[in-house]
C-alpha cells in the first residue's frame, strides 16, 4: 500500500498552477490531500504529477462583501468550524462541518477540495447546493462562475474544465428569516453517511419559502430535491406529499451499507426530522 | 512454611492492581514491534495474491517485473515448494476431519481471493509493489464454491477433488432424550441464528522478519506471535531444519486476539525466502491484504430449538450448525475447533440434560477461518441465550426469572454439562444476583417504560455464559499437534539481589509480564520492582505453549509461582547456612530474609547473593547454593478450567432508521482468583467491545464470486470510541483448586456474551412490534427489514 | 527526489525524499522515529497521528514533501518535552493501553482535546477520539485516563 511514483510540483502562484495543470494532462491537484492521499496509497489513482496548491495565499480567506460570504477554496474544515463569519452568515455549514470526518482530517481537508472531489457521500457538496452557492473557478482564460446546481455533474465529476482550479465559493448571506437544517445517518461518528440532508430556506410565520434540499449519499452525486421542496413551500405545505415526491427527485443507489429502497425510506425519515426541527406547519 | 494462602501473604501482589511493567516505554513511542524492525541488508517482500476465489494458474511471467528498479528476486510457488514442504491442518482427535495439502505459495491452483501466489523481493516495499504490478499471472477461472449450504450438498463440486466432498468435519451429539423432552414440553420454539464472518483487525498487521545466518546455519524469526515454540517447531519441520536451528522472538505485538497464533503461508514463505537468499527478509502486511489473508472466524448458521414447560423449566436444547471455513483447515490448530466448541458449549450453563447437536464444517473458496478470541463462545452463547429469551416469551415469564430457575445451581458442583464438559466450580446464580445489584433493574425498567411512552424504544438484554480457559493437552496435544499445553518458568536471583523470570507465555498487551512478575514477587517475597520478566524468545525461555485460550495467568502464572516458591526454598536453605539458623525459622519479606516469627530482618537478599556468588569460600565445602529454579505446570484434574459470568446491555433502537445506540453494558465474571483485578477488568472491557463490534458492525462481506467486497477499514466497520458504551465490571471469585494461585482465564469472557445480550436487548426493545432478530451484525438494514419498514 | 527541510521534535532536519513518501514512512524509515505507527495507510485508524504545525494530522495522509518548512511533533518529541507526561502517567495508572500500538496516536489526539482546556464530557472525549482505533481496551479506560487528566489539569490551574 505505497503510492505509485509521481512527480511533485509546487507552483508559487495561481497562474503558475493553471499553467502546470495545462502542461500536464495526467497531473492531479493536491490541496489538503485527505481523499487523494488515501486513493494514492491504495493505488486507485496514478497521476503523473501532483501539483500542490496547498500554499497559495490567493485561495485562502473568509470574507463578507455585499451580501455574499466568500470562502476561499483552501479553507480547512477546522477553519470552517471555527469561523465566526461562517457561523453568522452560513450557519448550515457550521452545523454540517462537525459531521465531516475527524479532527485529524478536518485540520487538513479543504472546502474547495471537498467540492472539487465531488464525492457523492460528502457533506459539503450537498450544503453548497442547499445554500445556492456559486463556485468560482479560474482557468487560462480567467474566472468563471458556476452555480452549485451546475457544478456537480456525476460520480466524482464536476463542471470544472481539466485546466480550471476552484478558487472560492460565494454564498448569499443568511437573512434574518433564514432557516436551515442538517442531519445525517452515519454508522459511526465521522463515517460517510448512509443518507444525509442539508436544507436551507426562509421562514415566514410557519411557512417556508425558497427551500432547497441538498441530499448526499443518495445516488451518484449530491442532489437537490426540487419537487419535494416545492411541496413544502407556502401555506399548502405537506410533508406527506413532499415525502412522496422524493421518489421523483432522488435515485438512491444500492451499496454495502444499504439498498436503494432502504435509502429512500431513510431519506423520508430525515426529511421529516429536518423539517419538523424547523418548526413549520407541514 | 506459611499456612496463609498466597493472597493473604503479607507481601502478596496477588489480587492487587499494580501497573504493568514496560508501559512507559509504549506510551513514549519506544515500543519495539516487529514492524519497527530494520536489519542490515534486509529486503522487503510483497506477495502478489490471487484476484480470483478459484482458478488454475496457467502461466507466470516475471520478466518485466525483474527489470524494475530495486527488485532483487521473484519467487513463484513452484520454486518455493522446493524449500518449504506443504502441510495439512488436521487433528486426529477430531475424528474424520480432513483437509488438503497447503503450500506457502500457491502451486497450480488458487483457492481463495488473497491466497499468496508470487513473492517479490525488493529493497523497499514501494519498489516491490511497483514490480508486483508487472508480474503477469495467467489464470483459468473455475467456478468458486462460495455459499456454505450449497457447498455441503451431496453432489456439490468438491474444492479438493481428492477429498470427495466439501464436508471437512461433521460431529453429532445426542445426550439425554430430546424427543421425550420435546413431547413433555408445553412449548417448543425453533429459531434460526445467523452469525457474520469476522476478522481480527489487529492494529498492527501481521509482521515478520526472518534472518538466515549461513555461517551459523540458523534462522532467527522475529514474528509478532502468541506461540513462539509452536512456530519454532513448525518452521523447522517444513524447512527441514532441527528445532535448535530456529529461534523465534515475538517482541512487542500490536494486538493478536488469536489472529497471530496460526501458521500463515506468507509467513512460512518469508522464512523459506530468508534461507534461500541468505539475508533478512521482512513482510509487514498492508491493511488490504490483512483483510483477505488474516484468518477469519464465525460465519455460522444454526437452527436452534428449545423446549419449555409453563412453570419455566427448560426441557432441552437442540442445534444444527453449519460453518464455512474456506478452502483449507488452518494449520496446525485446524478450522474445526470453533464448530466443535459450539457443540461443546451450547446450553452448558443450564441444568438441562437433554441436548442434541450437529455441526458441519464446510470447505468453500473464501479466506480460511480459524480460532479467534472466544472461539465458538459467542455463537453458543447467542443461540443458548436467544433461545432462553424466546422460551421466556412463550410462557410469559420474566427473562431473569427463567434464568434463575434453570441456571446450574451454585451448590451443584462438581458436575458435567450435557455435552460432557466437566465443571469444577462455577457461580451462575451468584453472578446473576450480583449483576442485578449493579444494574438496578427496577430503575431501568422504569426508564424503559417512560421512554416507550415517548415513542423511544429501549431494551434490556441478558446473557449468561461459560468460558473455556486453562486448556490442557485435550485441545491440541492429544490430536497430534506439537503445541505445548504446559508452561514453564525459570526464576533467578542475580548477584545484586534482583530477580529475573523467564516464562514461556507471551505478551500481546494482556499483561502477561505483569502477572508473571506479580506471582513471582509474591512467591519469593520480594518487591515487585525487583522482578524483571523475559518473554517471547525461544532461546531464552522455558518450553511452553504461549498465550492463547485464556491460559497465560492460570498455567504460566502457576509455573512462575511454583518456580518462585522453589527458589525461595533454595534461598532459605542458603540463608540458614549463612545464618546458622533453621531455614524453617526464616522467611523472605520485602526483599530480605527475615525471622519467620517476628519479621526481624536477618539478611538482605543482596547480601545473600553477594556471598553466594562472590564468597562461596565462606560457605561449608559441601554446600552448593542454587539461585535459579525452574518449574513447569499443566492442570491435571480437569481438561479445562471453566469460568462463568453474565452480561447485560441497555440500548435504544431507532425504529425509523434501524440505528442502535448502546447506552450501558454490565459484566459480572468469575475467573477464579484475579491476580491483577485491573487487568482482568480491562480484558473484560476490551473483550466486550470486540463482541459489540460483531454484534453491530463487523462482517466480512462476499459476493457470489467469492470476492470480499469490504476489505478495507472504511467499509469493514470496527467499533470506535464514539459508539461504545461505558462498561461496568463486577466479580465473583471461585478459585480453581487445580493450582496454588487459583487463577482461571479472563481473556475471552467479554467477547463470549456481548453480542448475545445486545441481540436480546434489541429484541426486548422491539417487543412491542412483535419482532425477533437473531442475526448479527445488527445493521440498520437488518433491523429495518425485520420491522418491515422497507 | 526532492529536498525538504523541516523541524522534527525541535530538531532541524534536511532530507531528500521521493515525492510519494508519506510523512509516517519518512519519520519511521528516514528518521527512525518509530513511535508513529502504520495501521491502515488509508486514513481510518489514527495510529499514525502526529502534530503538524500545531494541529493533529493523519501522517499517512500527508506527503513528506508537503511538510517542507513545517514543524512536526511526534510522540517521542512530546515525551521528551514533558508536555504529555501527566497524560502518559494517567494512561499507565488506568491501564488505558494494552498492546500499545494505538497509544502514540491516541495520546496525541487526546492532548489535542485537552489543550483546549476545561473538562470535556465523556461523550466529548469519545467524539474527539472517534477517529482513533483501539482493538484492545474497549475505550472505557482511555476515556477514564483522559477525563482524569483533564480534571487534574483543571484543578491545578
Amino acid at each position: 500500500m505505497k503510492a505509485p511514483a509521481f512527480d511533485y510540483l509546487r507552483p508559487s502562484s495561481l497562474d503558475d498552477a493553471i499553467k502546470l495543470l495545462g502542461a500536464h494532462p495526467d497531473a492531479k491537484l493536491i490541496a489538503g490531500g485527505q481523499s487523494l492521499l488515501a486513493s494514492l496509497n491504495l493505488r486507485l489513482s496514478q497521476p503523473s504529477h501532483l501539483i500542490d496548491i496547498g500554499r497559495l495565499a490567493e485561495l485562502r480567506g473568509i470574507s463578507v462583501n455585499g451580501g455574499v460570504l466568500r470562502i476561499g477554496a483552501l479553507t480547512r474544515h477546522a477553519e470552517t468550524m471555527a469561523s465566526p463569519e461562517i457561523a453568522a452568515h452560513a450557519p448550515l455549514l457550521t452545523q454540517a462541518i462537525h459531521h465531516v470526518a475527524h479532527a485529524a482530517i478536518r485540520s487538513r481537508g479543504t472546502f474547495g477540495g471537498s467540492l472539487a472531489n465531488a464525492d457523492p457521500a460528502a457533506e459539503l457538496p450537498a450544503c453548497v447546493l442547499a445554500l445556492n452557492a456559486t463556485l468560482v473557478a479560474r482557468g487560462p482564460s480567467g474566472e468563471r462562475r458556476i452555480t452549485a446546481d451546475d457544478f456537480f455533474t456525476g460520480l466524482f465529476e464536476t463542471a470544472l474544465a481539466p485546466d480550471e482550479i476552484l478558487i472560492a465559493i460565494d454564498i448569499p448571506v443568511a437573512t434574518p428569516d433564514g432557516v436551515h437544517g442538517f442531519q445525517e445517518l452515519a454508522r459511526r461518528s465521522g463515517d460517510y453517511a448512509i443518507v444525509g440532508l442539508a436544507a436551507a430556506g426562509k421562514r415566514s410565520g410557519t411557512h417556508l419559502s425558497e427551500l432547497r434540499l441538498g441530499w448526499f449519499s443518495v445516488g451518484t452525486k449530491a442532489t437537490l430535491a426540487p419537487k419535494a421542496a416545492a411541496a413544502l413551500i407556502g401555506p399548502a405545505a405537506s410533508l406527506a406529499r413532499a415525502s412522496e415526491m422524493l421518489a421523483e427527485d432522488l435515485e438512491p443507489h444500492d451499496d454495502l451499507q444499504a439498498s436503494g429502497a432502504t435509502r429512500m425510506s431513510l431519506a423520508r425519515v430525515l426529511l421529516k426530522r429536518v423539517i419538523t426541527a424547523m418548526e413549520v406547519a407541514a | 512454611m506459611s499456612t496463609l494462602s498466597p493472597v493473604d501473604l503479607p507481601n502478596s501482589y496477588i489480587g492487587r492492581s499494580v501497573a504493568r511493567p514496560g508501559l512507559a516505554r509504549l506510551t513514549q513511542g519506544r515500543g519495539e514491534y516487529v514492524s519497527d524492525l530494520a536489519l542490515p541488508r534486509m529486503l522487503q517482500v510483497v506477495f502478489l495474491r490471487s484476484p480470483y476465489a478459484h482458478a488454475e494458474i496457467v502461466a507466470i511471467d516475471t520478466s518485466d517485473a525483474l527489470k524494475m528498479p530495486g527488485v532483487v528476486r521473484i519467487v513463484t510457488g513452484r520454486e518455493l515448494a522446493e524449500h518449504c514442504t506443504p502441510w495439512v491442518g488436521v487433528l486426529t482427535h477430531l475424528k474424520g476431519l480432513k483437509s488438503a495439502p497447503q503450500h506457502a505459495l500457491a502451486v497450480d491452483h488458487v483457492q481463495w481471493q488473497g491466497e499468496p501466489v508470487v513473492a517479490i523481493l525488493a529493497r523497499s516495499r514501494a519498489e516491490a509493489e511497483d514490480a508486483s504490478d508487472r508480474v503477469y499471472v495467467e489464470y483459468r477461472e473455475i467456478d468458486p464454491v462460495v455459499e456454505m449450504f450449497s457447498a455441503a450438498e451431496p453432489g456439490a463440486t468438491p474444492i479438493h477433488a481428492d477429498l470427495g466432498d466439501n464436508i471437512a468435519f461433521e460431529r453429532r451429539l445426542d445426550a439425554g432424550d430430546v424427543d421425550a423432552a420435546a413431547a413433555a414440553s408445553d412449548h417448543v420454539i425453533s429459531q434460526r441464528f445467523v452469525f457474520g464472518r469476522h476478522t481480527g483487525v489487529t492494529l498492527e498487521a501481521r509482521s515478520i522478519v526472518a534472518d538466515w545466518n549461513r555461517a551459523e546455519q540458523r534462522l532467527t524469526v522475529h514474528l509478532g506471535n502468541q506461540a513462539p515454540h509452536m512456530i519454532q517447531n513448525i518452521v523447522a519441520k517444513h524447512l527441514a531444519l532441527e528445532e535448535q536451528q530456529v529461534r523465534v522472538l515475538t517482541h512487542d505485538v500490536g494486538g493478536s486476539f488469536g489472529i497471530k497464533v496460526h501458521i500463515y503461508p506468507d509467513e512460512m514463505a518469508v522464512c523459506a525466502l530468508a534461507r534461500m537468499l541468505g539475508r533478512p527478509v521482512k513482510f509487514f502486511a498492508d491493511r488490504l491484504e490483512s483483510f483477505v489473508s488474516d484468518i477469519h472466524a464465525r460465519d455460522h448458521v444454526l437452527d436452534g430449538r428449545i423446549g419449555v414447560k409453563n412453570d419455566g423449566t427448560i426441557t432441552f436444547f437442540e442445534i444444527d450448525d453449519i460453518t464455512g471455513i474456506g478452502p483449507f483447515s488452518v494449520y496446525p490448530r485446524t478450522s474445526a475447533v470453533e464448530a466443535n466448541q459450539v457443540v461443546n458449549l451450547t446450553g452448558g450453563n443450564y441444568a438441562v440434560p437433554n441436548y442434541r447437536a450437529r455441526t458441519r464444517v464446510v470447505f468453500q473458496n473464501k479466506t480460511p477461518t480459524c480460532q479467534y478470541r472466544a472461539v465458538g463462545h459467542p455463537i453458543a452463547c447467542s443461540v443458548t441465550e436467544g433461545l432462553v429469551d424466546l422460551a421466556a416469551r412463550a410462557i410469559g415469564m420474566d427473562v431473569v426469572e427463567i434464568r434463575r430457575r434453570n441456571l446450574v445451581p451454585d451448590d451443584a458442583y462438581p458436575c458435567s454439562g450435557p455435552s460432557g464438559i466437566r465443571f469444577e466450580a462455577l457461580s451462575h446464580q451468584a453472578s446473576l444476583e450480583k449483576l442485578l445489584q449493579m444494574m438496578d433493574l427496577p430503575a431501568l425498567h422504569a426508564d424503559q417504560e417512560e421512554a416507550r411512552r415517548r415513542g423511544v424504544h429501549r431494551g434490556i438484554g441478558f446473557a449468561s455464559f461459560i468460558e473455556i480457559t486453562n486448556p490442557g493437552p485435550a485441545f491440541y496435544g492429544v490430536g497430534g499437534a506439537k503445541i505445548s499445553s504446559q508452561d514453564g518458568a525459570t526464576v533467578k536471583l542475580d548477584a545484586s539481589g534482583a530477580v529475573t523470570v523467564q516464562s514461556s507465555i507471551s505478551e500481546q498487551g494482556q499483561g502477561s509480564a505483569a502477572i508473571i512478575a506479580q506471582v513471582t514477587a509474591t512467591a519469593l517475597g520480594v518487591p515487585l520492582a525487583r522482578v524483571r520478566v523475559i518473554l517471547g524468545d525461544t532461546d531464552n525461555t522455558p518450553y511452553g505453549g504461549g498465550t492463547w485460550a485464556s491460559r497465560g495467568a492460570g498455567i504460566g502464572g502457576e509455573a512462575a509461582f511454583q518456580a518462585g516458591r522453589a527458589l525461595r526454598d533454595n534461598i532459605l536453605k542458603l540463608a540458614g547456612t549463612i545464618l546458622q539458623a533453621d531455614p524453617t525459622s526464616l522467611d523472605i519479606r520485602a526483599g530480605s530474609v527475615v525471622d519467620e516469627v517476628d519479621g526481624r530482618e536477618r539478611l538482605p537478599l543482596s547480601e545473600l547473593a553477594r556471598i553466594a556468588y562472590f564468597r562461596p569460600d565462606t560457605l561449608p565445602a559441601d554446600f552448593q547454593s542454587e539461585l535459579m529454579a525452574t518449574r513447569h505446570f499443566v492442570p491435571r484434574e480437569y481438561g479445562f478450567a471453566f469460568t462463568n459470568g453474565i452480561q447485560a446491555s441497555y440500548l435504544e433502537v431507532d425504529t425509523e432508521t434501524g440505528f442502535i445506540r448502546l447506552l450501558k453494558h454490565w459484566v459480572v465474571e468469575d475467573c477464579g482468583q484475579p491476580i491483577n483485578p485491573q487487568l482482568v477488568d480491562e480484558q473484560v472491557r476490551g473483550g466486550v467491545v470486540q463482541g459489540l463490534g460483531a454484534a453491530l458492525f463487523e462482517q466480512c462481506r462476499y459476493d457470489d464470486q467469492g470476492q470480499m467486497i469490504n476489505a478495507n477499514m472504511a467499509d469493514y466497520l470496527v467499533p470506535m470510541a464514539g459508539e461504545m458504551p461505558d462498561i461496568e465490571v463486577g466479580h465473583i471469585i471461585t478459585p480453581t483448586k487445580e493450582s496454588a494461585i487459583g487463577a482461571k482465564g479472563a481473556g475471552e469472557a467479554g467477547t463470549a456474551g456481548a453480542a448475545a445480550c445486545v441481540a436480546n436487548a434489541v429484541n426486548d426493545a422491539l417487543a412491542p412490534f412483535g419482532v425477533v432478530i437473531t442475526e448479527i451484525p445488527l445493521t440498520p438494514e437488518v433491523v429495518l427489514n425485520a420491522l418491515r419498514h422497507v | 527526489m526532492i529536498d525538504i527541510s523541516l523541524t522534527v521534535n525541535g530538531e532541524r532536519v534536511s532530507a531528500c525524499v521521493l515525492p510519494r513518501t508519506h510523512l509516517v514512512d519518512f519519520l519511521r524509515e528516514e528518521l527512525c522515529l518509530t513511535g508513529a505507527h502504520l495501521g491502515c495507510e488509508h486514513g481510518v485508524c489514527g495510529a499514525c497521528t502526529v502534530r503538524l504545525d500545531g494541529e493533529i494530522v493523519r501522517g499517512c495522509l500527508v506527503l513528506a514533501v508537503q511538510a517542507d518548512g513545517s514543524v512536526v511533533e511526534t510522540v517521542e518529541g512530546l515525551s521528551d518535552s514533558g508536555e504529555i507526561a501527566d497524560l502518559q502517567q494517567a494512561f499507565i495508572d488506568r491501564n488505558a493501553l494494552q498492546c500499545g500500538f494505538c497509544t502514540p496516536g491516541m495520546l496525541i489526539a487526546s492532548q489535542d482535546l485537552l489543550k483546549a482546556g476545561g473538562v470535556p464530557s465523556r461523550e466529548e472525549i469519545r467524539e474527539h477520539l472517534s477517529g482513533n482505533y483501539c482493538r484492545c481496551t474497549g475505550y472505557h479506560a482511555i476515556v477514564d485516563a483522559v477525563e482524569a487528566t483533564a480534571k487534574a489539569r483543571e484543578a491545578a490551574r
